[in-house]
């Protein structure tokens, strides 16, 4: 067979690629193997751009029962008998192409992520990216996105509590959807992707396996895309009811002798399930490949194998057991099939009616290259960092300012969205979406719960990717401190442009060493990740969008705290920084500067020592119950935080200082590490005695109450009108 | 009381059904798995909410199909209780036990969110133990698919029996356009068939059974029926 570069391409194999194949199995690749390789050295399952990255990342930690990388997904004790485990998967191409179904099988493939290890889905968070809003495409997949992620996790039954959406231009042509599942575990009752012995057979349930999604992961997931016609077919349509059947069928089947391992079949479907498995058990293994169920006629064997149908999982099972296991999926009318048996050795042999089509090794497929990173920083952002302008005025008033802010597509109230989606199934939700951090009870339990966070602001990433990532890390630990959980593991979604590009190569190496330094700082391991490259809009690289989602532990539910400004009288001191208006260069990356001027540069700040020590003395104040709210500075600065504690509790509030000439700056300005918390008159002795003893600097900033919000003399707006812009503004922005 | 929890394929309020009666309310329940028959034990039938056959063709319309629908007919016909909660009530409509049908809300958006119920009927087994100082029920809602539709002769025949339970009412019990959360005739929330033994309401009051969940006024609804029996 001749190997041209046109079915190089196809795959997305570089001609450097293929000759590395061929050194190493020392023949030529037969059609279905270079299938095999095209999908296990792709971009999405090699991680050939980050993998020597990665491995730098903390992993470890006392708390962990099963470590990063060995599994989907590590899995870190929380106490009580339970453990947890979580991950972020991207749908990132797919969604761009069909945005309802792209969401939709994105949200079935985290979630199958989790139960194959044995945990039952306990939340969903989302965390999406999109154009701006006032392109009609970026209508059209918002909506879609939004409809296929309610429609397939509301059939799930899993609450779906939390998340960011963010619209950028960056974003027009690739929209991010981001999807992060956390599951509970029993400990002991963790199961592995992997087969025990030699002997052991390969079980295939649920769907049938049909032409969708063939080169997904090599085709869509790994390479640039313009035509997006031509790779509609490469999107698979999600089943969620048989996703919820599998769900239950699989943890019910594991309580049952005999199944010994039990895995997802996702990006690549049957290739990178099957072999993944095999060598995590050091097994070789045999396919059958006229066994497995088939949706269409005529099929062929490299079809069956890279199929990215939806709704299949892989157990390895003792064929001792073989009837009484399958008993249980038929209960859940599903079909289950045995396709395959583990065998000694390291080679993979596709079998079709007893043809054997090719037998490859385990270990030369699964070790694709990896490539080295340019670390130099490109000239353009040196420049832009450098660039100092100051920060104009708008031409209106800084009421009116605040108003068309705190409406705009970024900043208003993501209600719409989450109440799409279910967020209360499982009665565990305690604090449900539009706070900082979403909290869930952990049934079963002493009382405990989980804080849960995802976050990245990928503008400050585009400025600086290095302190943009760890101020998303910071973020995340502190909209999950800010309820008095304390964060005990990371996950990631790292989405970057084209690695080919030496300014991509230095945003994905600053961006990792970021979010090393930033755990490091944190002491927590990173059970977890995902990366996705390639996104582009045009020939432009996204900006770089390393999602961080963090996980927190708070030892009593009934000590939790909100962003809710709760009781008139109330004092609100401002924590983190002395003043109450910030006078640095902090509109720097803001987005006031980006939505009213459509400027950004600057280089970002944070200083991450004193961020851990805010974080930590947060989480005193609210376990000493001294606190009744607390919300963190973030998108829109000051004045958005104040507004957003108002809107939750209901209630005003009264800042004393007047606002200064530079009204901008102190409204709108982002400096990091600035948290708001409330008190009562009688306890804000005990606040001020514990935020001495940390060092935290802080200021008595004003008085919660009324029914307006009040900056000095200068400023105030009635509560309502602020809500009434905030709730709508979304709607707004994407109508007509 | 013996609570008996419907679980079809596709069910997922059944877990949350069992915490609330049997975890805090410590009444006693199961869970009856579809293609059962034999329901004689149970008191009360709960059919739960979720998407039971995917919400495929229609909600409920494969569901209503089920061996146990048979039997859960039969249990309702001797006048004891049931209760068809979201995914429920759907059934309940489809299989005829209830008067009406459930259509995609006016939005043409699925709807999680909290919503005031005004109990419109105090008189039935469902509600006559409520105290008349509670004014409304607060209790979530989560459907795509619950705009109650009737027709006219059918919708004065459900007044004049007073079988319209809860109707959706801002946090002062006043009926409202603003408070209707998916388009609902009259703003119709739950109703009962005309004996009052059958209640289907669209929203869940299993999910508010607990105050650090942000309401506990879903037991009043159970535990008025379990009054009733004692």
């Amino acid at each position: 067979m001749k190997i041209n570069q046109n079915i190089l391409d196809e795959i997305a194999l570089s001609k450097y690629e293929y000759n590395e194949i061929v050194k190493k199995l020392k023949r030529t690749p037969n059609m279905l193997e270079l299938g095999l390789f095209g999908a296990l050295w792709s971009e999405h399952c090699g991680y050939k751009h980050t993998k020597e990255l990665l491995r730098t990342l903390p992993s470890t930690s006392p708390n962990l029962l099963v470590t990063a990388g060995s599994e989907n997904a590590g899995i870190i004790d929380i106490g009580d008998e339970y453990a947890i485990a979580f991950k972020i998967e991207s749908h990132n191409h797919p969604s761009a192409v069909e945005p309802f179904e792209g969401a939709a099988t994105g949200i079935g493939g985290i979630v199958r992520d989790i139960f194959a290890m044995g945990a039952r889905p306990i939340a969903l968070l989302n965390s999406l990216r999109f154009g701006s809003t006032n392109k009609n495409k970026t209508k059209h997949i918002f909506n879609g996105v939004v409809s296929g992620i309610s429609a397939y996790g509301n059939c799930l039954g899993i609450p779906n509590i939390g998340g960011e959406v963010y619209f950028n231009e960056s974003y027009d042509e690739n929209p991010l959807v981001n999807a992060m599942c956390i599951g509970l575990i029993q400990k002991g009752k963790f199961i592995s992707a992997s087969a025990k012995n030699d002997g052991d057979l390969l079980l295939l349930v649920g769907a049938d396996t049909g032409r969708d999604g063939i080169h997904g992961a090599s085709g869509l997931a790994s390479k640039t895309f313009n035509k997006e016609s031509e790779l509609r077919s490469t999107v698979q349509v999600g089943n969620p009811f048989m996703e919820k059947n599998l769900i239950e069928a699989c943890l019910e089947s594991i309580k049952h002798i005999g199944v010994n391992g039990l895995q997802d079949c996702g990006a690549a479907g049957l290739t990178s399930a099957a072999i993944e498995m095999a060598e995590r058990s050091k097994l070789g293994l045999e396919i059958y490949i006229e066994k497995v169920p088939r949706r269409e006629e005529g099929m062929t064997a490299y079809e069956v194998m890279l199929s990215e149908s939806q709704e299949r999982m892989l157990l390895a099972i003792d064929p001792k057991y073989v009837e009484s296991i399958i008993k249980i999926f038929d209960k859940w009318d599903l079909d289950s099939s045995v396709i395959g048996k583990f065998i000694k050795g390291d080679q993979i042999e596709i079998i079709e009616n007893k043809n054997s089509l090719c037998k490859t090794s385990i270990n030369i497929l699964t070790n694709p290259p990896t490539y080295k990173l340019n670390s130099e920083i490109p000239e353009w952002m040196i420049k832009l960092q450098n660039k100092k302008t100051d920060p104009p005025f708008t031409n209106l008033s800084s009421e009116e300012t605040f108003i068309k802010l705190i409406e705009s597509p970024n900043i208003s109230s993501r209600r719409p969205v989450y109440t799409q989606y279910d967020h209360h199934v499982q009665t565990n939700t305690i604090i449900e979406p539009g706070g900082d951090a979403a909290l869930i009870r952990i049934e079963g339990s002493n009382n405990k719960g989980i804080a849960v966070s995802t976050d990245c602001n990928s503008t400050l990433c585009y400025l600086d990717p290095y302190i943009g990532t760890l101020i998303a890390v910071s973020e995340s630990c502190r909209n999950v401190s800010l309820t008095g959980a304390t964060p005990i593991a990371l996950t990631n979604g790292l989405n970057f442009g084209n690695p080919k590009k030496d300014y991509v190569q230095y945003q994905i190496t600053e961006s990792i060493r970021a979010l090393r330094d930033g755990a490091n700082e944190f002491n927590i391991p990173i059970i977890s990740g995902n990366a996705s490259l390639f996104n582009e809009s045009g020939n432009e690289s996204i900006f770089p969008t390393p999602i961080i989602g963090s996980v927190g532990l708070l030892d009593n539910i009934y000590k939790f705290c909100s962003v809710k400004f709760k009781h008139p009288g109330d004092i609100i001191y401002i924590l983190g920084v002395n003043e109450t208006y910030d006078f640095g260069n902090s509109l720097s990356g803001s987005e006031y500067m980006k939505f009213f001027f459509n400027e950004i540069n600057g280089k970002p700040v944070i200083k991450i020592k004193e961020e851990v020590n805010l974080q930590k003395a947060c989480r005193e104040l609210i376990k000493d119950q001294i606190i009744n709210s607390a919300h963190d500075c973030s998108d829109g600065g000051l004045s958005v935080a104040i507004a957003e504690s108002c809107i939750n509790g209901n209630i005003g509030a009264t800042i004393n200082e007047d606002l200064p000439v530079n009204w901008h700056k102190a409204l709108f300005g982002e400096t990091q590490s600035r948290v708001i918390v409330s008190t009562s008159k009688n306890k804000s002795k005990y606040l001020e005695e514990i935020v001495l003893k940390n060092n935290i600097p802080y200021k008595k900033i004003g008085i919660v109450g009324g029914e307006d919000l009040i900056f000095g003399k200068n400023f105030k707006i009635s509560l309502n009108i602020i809500i009434k812009h905030y709730d709508n503004g979304l709607e707004t922005s994407l109508s007509d | 009381m013996k609570f008996g929890i419907i679980i079809f394929p596709g069910t997922w309020s059944d877990r949350d059904t069992f915490k609330a009666l049997s975890n805090v309310m410590d009444y006693d329940s199961n869970f009856v798995w579809h293609n059962e028959r034999n329901i004689d034990d149970y008191d009360c039938i709960v059919i739960p909410g979720g998407f039971s056959y995917g919400d495929y063709l229609r909600c409920g319309a494969i569901a209503k199909f089920s061996p146990i629908m048979d039997s859960v007919k039969q249990h309702a016909k001797k006048g004891k209780p049931v209760i068809g909660i979201c995914n429920g009530f759907q059934i309940l409509c489809e299989s005829g036990l209830l008067p009406g049908a459930l259509v995609a809300n006016q939005s043409m958006q699925f709807k999680c969110e909290w919503v005031n119920l005004k109990i419109e009927n105090r008189k039935s087994i469902f509600t006559n133990k409520i105290k008349l100082t509670q004014n409304i029920l607060k209790i979530p809602i989560s459907h795509g698919e619950g705009n109650y539709i009737v027709e006219k002769d059918t919708l004065k025949s459900i007044k004049d029996n007073n079988q319209i339970i809860f109707k959706y009412s801002d946090k002062y019990g006043k009926v409202t356009d603003a408070s209707n959360p998916n388009g609902s005739i009259d703003n119709i929330a739950g109703i009962t068939n005309k004996k009052g033994n059958i209640m289907g309401m669209m929203p869940h009051p299993e999910k508010a059974a607990e105050l650090i969940l942000g309401s506990k006024d879903g037991r009043l609804i159970f535990q008025s029926l379990v009054g009733n029996y004692l």
